[in-house]
């Protein structure tokens, strides 16, 4: 017969022993806003082949669409069509930028962000800004591809286009994270609010058709909508025109846009669980 | 274990979280008193939807209590959330780590948004990566890792800045048992070595009994129990089952077995089932005395108490089918919850 005598092991170094003084310092709003946002980049960053795909829509929507465009006598319809393609774009890829904070909060992720020392206004505003990015590719491969047509190439007008869509892309980025904080992990609800609002705010733009001989209850809610003025910006910009008050008031829609946008944006973060 | 000479670390009274459902209002959390000492492992344990989570999240400021105060680490959680979320190391029952990012990447962007600069937090990420044993994988989308592999990867990130506290809401569900074990045994060691405050939720029995120095059993939201395992355990006592060769030595053997202090003496023809604090303790003794008074034991069992039975003691159900019962409960429970976070 044999005795098998086991004596308790002393366990293996613990983890996370001590090799790097952990330093924590408070961080301020700034270089909060600047983490959240470098993080923001990482999937893009890792993996660019993801921006590229998403920007293919664009492109389809031009090559179907611009052929059936009329010819106009004042000028090339390419000119007038591709800055409220522009507009569109942003427009898409802004209110979508929820959907991937519905993940993150389905996933757990968003939470682990909650208990961090994060500010939750620099979470919102860090990943609003964002919205920068993709609005800026996207305007370049429109303009990159649309080039070698009836389209002329005002670099000033379209940095100007440019300039003139931040507010409104980091507005409405931060209007959809509101509402994928108020969906929580019924991703459902933001899509259907999503999907409801976006199309009314296209359609009244005059992005697709113009609105000149609109009946006057449609003229009318046009008229309250920030993007018409900012698709009007746009089409002057990019035309190498610049009326101060057509750029003025798409500059004011997009503005006004941004701030309400954040402001709720904010609320929201500041109340999510 | 306890120890009531050094300041708590948590410290909470009449904490209470109310929400509404259906126009009913749910009790989550009722009136819960509670000091956590430095350096102490706590499990909550308690069926699905007993109010742990909800416990666990007003005192990571996840959500704001009802009525009540809590203090982590010095600091009001209502009153100072930052600092409370300064102190603090979280690990939710989600994953820490988004699925489209890397290890490395989301190590790095905790570390960074705890203060570290860049240089600390590439060596702190390291550090953990290889801690936790996950530096293959580090830089493989978050996506395509195991279960088990995406766990001590949260672990790791609610560790990025060296928390004196660390909380863990369900850390093994959905983790295979090896998985399991080899959690238990990185908070075990983190908890030993470097004396962090470790309070964790679970609805496993054999978890808490084998983790936690300290057990506070929840249920309906409302501690009935706070103890060591060992000591929940003891004061309920083992089962000694002892068969004798006839019914006449079992007499014997059941009124040898009554001077055993604290015991609840059965007999069923041959068999004395004996209920005792320190049962098995005693046994031995018991058996000789009996061999030798000629009312020999011809077969001895000794069942040492479970966590299940400290539950069913308490509150006359089983942990286990208040589980499964309550699962159903929970889902709705965890809705509104959410619902009630979004409208508060």
């Amino acid at each position: 017969m044999t005795i098998e005598i086991t004596q308790v092991r002393d366990a293996a170094p613990a983890a996370s022993v001590r090799r790097t003084a952990v330093a924590a310092s408070p961080v301020g709003i700034v270089a909060d806003i600047g983490n959240v946002f470098a993080r923001e980049l990482m999937p893009v960053l890792r993996n660019p082949a993801s921006v590229l795909f998403a920007m293919v829509q664009p492109l389809v929507f031009l090559a179907l669409f611009a052929p059936l465009l009329p010819e106009t006598p004042t000028g090339s319809a390419l000119q007038w069509f591709v800055p409220g393609i522009v507009s569109m774009t942003a427009l898409m890829s802004a209110s979508f930028t929820g959907a991937n904070l519905s993940e993150e909060i389905v996933s757990g992720s968003f939470e682990r962000l909650l208990v961090s020392p994060v500010r939750r206004s620099a979470l919102l505003i860090g990943k609003s800004l964002r919205e920068m990015v993709p609005l800026v590719l996207q305007t370049l491969v429109i303009v990159l591809a649309v080039a070698p047509f009836a389209f002329d190439v005002h670099v000033v007008g379209i940095v100007g286009g440019i300039v003139v869509l931040v507010p409104f892309s980091v507005g409405l980025g931060a209007l959809s994270l509101a509402l994928a904080v108020a969906a929580k992990d019924q991703a459902w609800v933001f899509w259907t609010v999503q999907q409801t609002a976006i199309f009314p705010l296209l359609l009244l733009a005059g992005v697709l058709l113009p609105l000149d001989g609109a009946p006057g209850w449609l003229q009318t809610a046009a008229d309250l909508n920030p993007l018409r003025y900012i698709v009007d910006a746009e089409r002057a910009l990019f035309a190498g025109d610049y009326p101060m008050d057509t750029i003025a008031a798409g500059l004011a829609g997009s503005v006004i846009v941004g701030v309400l946008g954040l402001w709720i944006g904010v609320r929201a973060m500041n109340r999510a669980s | 274990m306890r120890n009531h000479e050094k300041k708590p670390v948590i410290r909470t009274v009449g904490l209470t979280r109310h929400y509404t459902r259906n126009k009913q209002t749910i009790e989550a959390g009722r009136g819960l008193d509670l000091e956590i000492a430095p350096g102490e492992l706590v499990a909550f344990l308690g069926p699905n939807g007993a109010g742990k989570s909800t416990t666990l999240r007003m005192l990571t400021t996840l959500i704001a209590p009802t009525a009540g105060t809590a203090e982590v680490a010095g600091y009001d959680v209502t009153r100072d959330r930052a600092a409370v979320r300064r102190s603090i190391g979280y690990v939710g029952q989600g994953n820490a780590a988004g699925h489209q990012y890397r290890g490395r990447d989301e190590l790095f962007s905790q570390a960074r948004a705890h203060g570290l600069s860049r240089r600390d937090a590439r060596s702190r990420t390291d550090e953990l990566l290889d801690a936790f044993d996950l530096t293959e994988h580090a830089d493989r989308p978050v996506s395509r890792l195991s279960g088990g592999q995406r766990r001590r990867l949260d672990v790791a990130i609610g560790l990025v800045q060296e928390p004196a506290i660390l909380f863990l809401d369900e850390p093994s569900t959905g983790l295979d048992p090896q998985n399991r074990v080899n959690l238990q045994e990185q908070v075990r060691r983190l908890n030993a070595k470097l004396g962090t405050t470790i309070v964790l939720t679970t609805h496993y029995l054999e978890e808490a009994d084998a983790l936690a120095g300290r057990v506070i059993v929840i249920d309906h939201g409302r501690t009935i129990a706070d103890d060591t395992a060992a000591a929940l355990k003891s004061s309920l006592g083992d089962l000694v089952s002892l068969e004798f060769g006839s019914a006449a030595h079992a007499m014997a053997g059941a009124a040898g077995a009554d001077r055993i202090p604290g015991a609840h003496v059965t007999v069923t023809d041959t068999v004395v089932s004996v209920r005792a604090p320190f049962g098995r303790d005693a046994a031995p003794g018991l058996v000789a005395d009996l061999a030798a008074a000629g009312t020999p034991v011809t077969r001895l069992e000794v069942v040492g108490p479970t966590l299940d039975d400290v539950f069913l003691n308490l509150t006359g159900r089983s942990l286990r089918e208040s589980n499964e019962t309550a699962s159903a409960v929970d889902a709705a429970d965890i809705a509104g919850d959410q619902n009630e976070g979004a409208a508060a």
